[in-house]
Order: C-alpha cells, then sequence, then structure tokens
C-alpha cells in the first residue's frame, strides 16, 4: 500500500491541511512521545510536550526545507522541548520521578520474578543512564537515526555522536558490573 | 583489550551501533562487516550491541501511546490559530501531490477532468495577462490552450520532485514526447505523447503505464 510521504503531508501542512496534520500526528506521535518521555520522565509532561511539538510543526511546517528527514525534525523540536521543560523543573522533582517512573516499567510484579534475568537488568540500567546517554542510545536503537541524524538532532559533531554512543555504551557496561554482570567489556 | 585501546576504541568499534540497527552507509556497513568477519573479539561486542538494541527496543515498547488528551490539546490550539492564507509558492506542487495521492482512483479520474479544465482555465488566464501589453486585441480566453490540444495527443503532466532536469529530458527523449508548454500553475506541463490523435483505449494505456513511472507526480489525458 502506498503512503503519503511526510514531506508531502508537511507541504499540505504548509498550505493549513488539517487532515494532513492528523495523518502526520497518528503516524508519528507514539514514538515522539517515548522520546520526550525518556527524557523528561513524566507522562504528564510527556503528552503536553507533543502537543507543543506537533503545534510547532503546524506553525513552522513552512519553513520545513527537506535538508532531513521529518522524523529527524520532529525529534528535534521535541529534544529541544523537552530539554527546556527539564530546565523548568526543580531537580528534586526530577529525582523523585526518576526513582518511579521508567524503573518501575521492569519492576512491575510481572517481571519481579524475572528480575535476575539478564534482558531485564539490562532494560533497568538503560534507564538508569543519564539524559545525555540515554537520549543517543535511544535515538541510535530505537528511532534508528543515522551518526548525521543524531548530529542533527543533538546538534554535536558526527564524530562527537560515536565517542558519545561509546561512552553511553561503556556506561552501561559498568551499570551492569556493578549488578553482578561482567560483560567482559570495557 | 589494553588500556590504550579502551581510550581510543577503533572506529569499527565506534560504529557497530549503526551497524546493528542499519543505518550505516553500505561502505561503511561493508567495513564493519569485514572486520567482524575477521576479529573474534570483535564479533563478540557486536553481540553485546546486538542485545542492548532489542532491550532498548522493548524498552521503549513498554513506554506506552499518550492518551487522547495530547490529540484533542494539539488540535484545540490548531482550531484556535488564525486562519491560514494558502500560499502561491513553491510548496504548491508538493501540497497538490498530496491532496491528489489522498483521492480514490476513481475519484482522481473525476477529478483529473476537473483539474486539467481548471489548469487550462488558469492558463488562459495567465496567458491573457502575458500578452494583453502586446496584444491590441485584449482579451485572450481561455480556448487559446485548447487549439494547441487539438493537435495530436496531448497529457498534463506534473514531474515527481526528485526528478531531475536531466531525467525529464531523457523522460521525453525515450518516450517521444515533447512539451508544447509549462511548466503552469502547480507545475503542469502540457505534453504532446503523440502527433496525431491516438485511439482512446490506447491512451489510457499508455497513461497508466506512464503513471507507474517513478518521475511522475500526476498525469491526466486531454481528450
Amino acid at each position: 500500500m502506498q503512503t503519503t510521504p511526510d514531506e508531502v503531508l508537511i507541504a499540505r501542512i504548509a498550505g493549513g491541511d488539517r487532515l494532513a496534520m492528523q495523518v502526520l500526528f497518528a503516524r508519528h506521535h507514539v514514538r515522539v512521545y517515548r522520546f520526550v518521555l525518556r527524557l523528561v520522565r513524566n507522562e504528564a509532561t510527556a503528552e503536553d510536550l507533543i502537543s507543543e511539538v506537533f503545534l510547532d510543526v503546524w506553525r513552522q511546517a513552512e519553513k520545513f526545507e527537506g535538508r532531513a528527514a521529518v522524523s529527524t525534525w520532529m525529534l528535534g523540536i521535541a529534544r529541544f522541548k523537552a530539554l527546556s521543560a527539564l530546565r523548568r523543573r526543580p531537580e528534586q522533582e526530577l529525582d523523585d520521578e526518576t526513582a518511579e517512573r521508567i524503573e518501575d516499567q521492569s519492576d512491575n510484579p510481572e517481571t519481579t520474578l524475572a528480575k535476575k534475568d539478564k534482558s531485564s537488568q539490562l532494560r533497568e540500567v538503560l534507564s538508569k543512564l543519564s539524559n545525555e546517554h540515554r537520549e543517543i542510545i535511544d535515538l541510535v536503537y530505537y528511532h534508528e537515526k543515522s551518526v548525521e541524524e543524531v548530529a542533527g538532532i543533538v546538534g554535536i559533531p558526527a564524530a562527537t555522536v560515536k565517542t558519545r554512543m561509546f561512552y553511553a555504551r561503556k556506561k552501561l557496561s559498568e551499570l551492569l558490573k556493578e549488578q553482578g554482570i561482567d560483560r567482559g567489556w570495557p | 583489550m589494553n588500556a590504550t585501546k579502551e581510550q581510543t576504541p577503533s572506529d569499527i568499534e565506534m560504529l557497530l551501533p549503526w551497524h546493528a540497527a542499519g543505518t550505516l552507509s553500505h561502505s561503511d556497513s561493508e567495513r564493519v562487516a569485514a572486520a567482524l568477519a575477521r576479529d573474534p573479539e570483535l564479533a563478540r561486542r557486536y553481540a553485546m550491541v546486538r542485545d542492548e538494541l532489542g532491550e532498548t527496543i522493548v524498552l521503549n515498547e513498554t513506554l506506552g501511546a499518550p492518551s487522547a488528551r495530547a490529540m484533542n490539546e494539539l488540535f484545540a490550539k490548531i482550531d484556535a490559530e488564525p486562519a491560514r492564507k494558502p500560499s502561491v509558492s513553491l510548496g504548491l506542487a508538493a501540497r497538490m501531490s498530496g491532496f491528489f495521492a489522498n483521492l480514490a482512483p476513481r475519484t482522481l479520474a473525476y477529478a483529473s477532468a476537473a483539474a486539467v479544465l481548471a489548469i487550462l482555465l488558469q492558463a488562459g488566464f495567465i496567458a491573457s495577462v502575458m500578452i494583453k501589453e502586446t496584444s491590441p486585441g485584449g482579451y485572450v480566453t481561455a480556448s487559446a490552450p485548447s487549439d494547441v490540444m487539438k493537435t495530436g495527443s496531448i497529457a498534463m503532466i506534473r514531474f515527481a520532485p526528485q526528478a531531475t532536469l536531466d531525467d525529464v529530458n531523457k523522460f521525453l527523449f525515450v518516450n517521444k514526447f515533447s512539451i508544447v508548454s509549462g511548466p503552469a500553475n502547480g507545475g503542469f506541463y502540457t505534453v504532446r505523447l503523440a502527433d496525431k490523435p491516438l485511439p482512446k483505449a490506447e491512451l489510457a494505456t499508455i497513461a497508466k503505464k506512464l503513471r507507474e513511472d517513478k518521475l511522475i507526480n500526476f498525469l491526466a489525458t486531454v481528450e
């Protein structure tokens, strides 16, 4: 089945096409939401932010130049919104939510029995990474962004993207080691 | 692995995550694959990368989805925005292609006829504006372009945005088509498919084949 390319939807949105906006939203809002949620770690805030992200898409569609994929452009907007929201929030609130939010995803009753499982522990430490490391891991592994696309979203050189990813993975190994899982690297 | 190697990972090692995600260029991907084939330690680390990739996906997929509130709020805000004037700009072609892409084939067929008519009217209007100063006769009606279309088999074609001039030239040369006029509003060209009027069925067959060409964004024959 042929679907309307994102770029065409953006062009239609630039012309005020509300239906095109609905299609684009339906296509991307879950991934954008998850990207934002992993950064702000609060579902209500993440929901507020994706409204803002897509409102920006609506308003800025005419300025979209097609230099990057639409999803990459939107993740860049989402990241900016998420970091701005984080700056507005007290540090204490962040720490409390860090403790209770995403980690709970792997600590629910169904997974408690599998707590010693390597996979669940890997997921647990993925949630313990710093925002800087978490976002790059998510962009590369989940959002399937190339080195250049990550560089565009995060606003750093491509070489830094590669080293940051390397050190994010290294940190992951260190956290696993603290939990008794030695991967033999680094 | 020695300390020096830890501090300065090889370029290949740093590319492993993108290799696992399938987002490397073909040449880089081949470079990594070759290194993996000859270096068992690198292959072992690649297995770790694949584990990380899998669990990152699982973790993200467990995050759920936003409630309908997000969408409701968004569209309430959009509805509150001032009405937007459709701008006749470079984006018009893309916007129109989106419009046509959304139509069902039958609807598209009906719409094509209406679109061609509208385009002819527009072309006529534009032509009248352009030649007004040089033509003491004054007003030129929309029937002018249709005179051109009486000769041969004509189609209104809009090429895909990614089509280059070279692509279009080759397309015209290979198919022995010629551009009669254009581009008009919306990026439409009037193209002569044959010097003689072709039978309806034959024209429809040609049009169907052409519509499958990736260079063609929109095509409607003019009878």
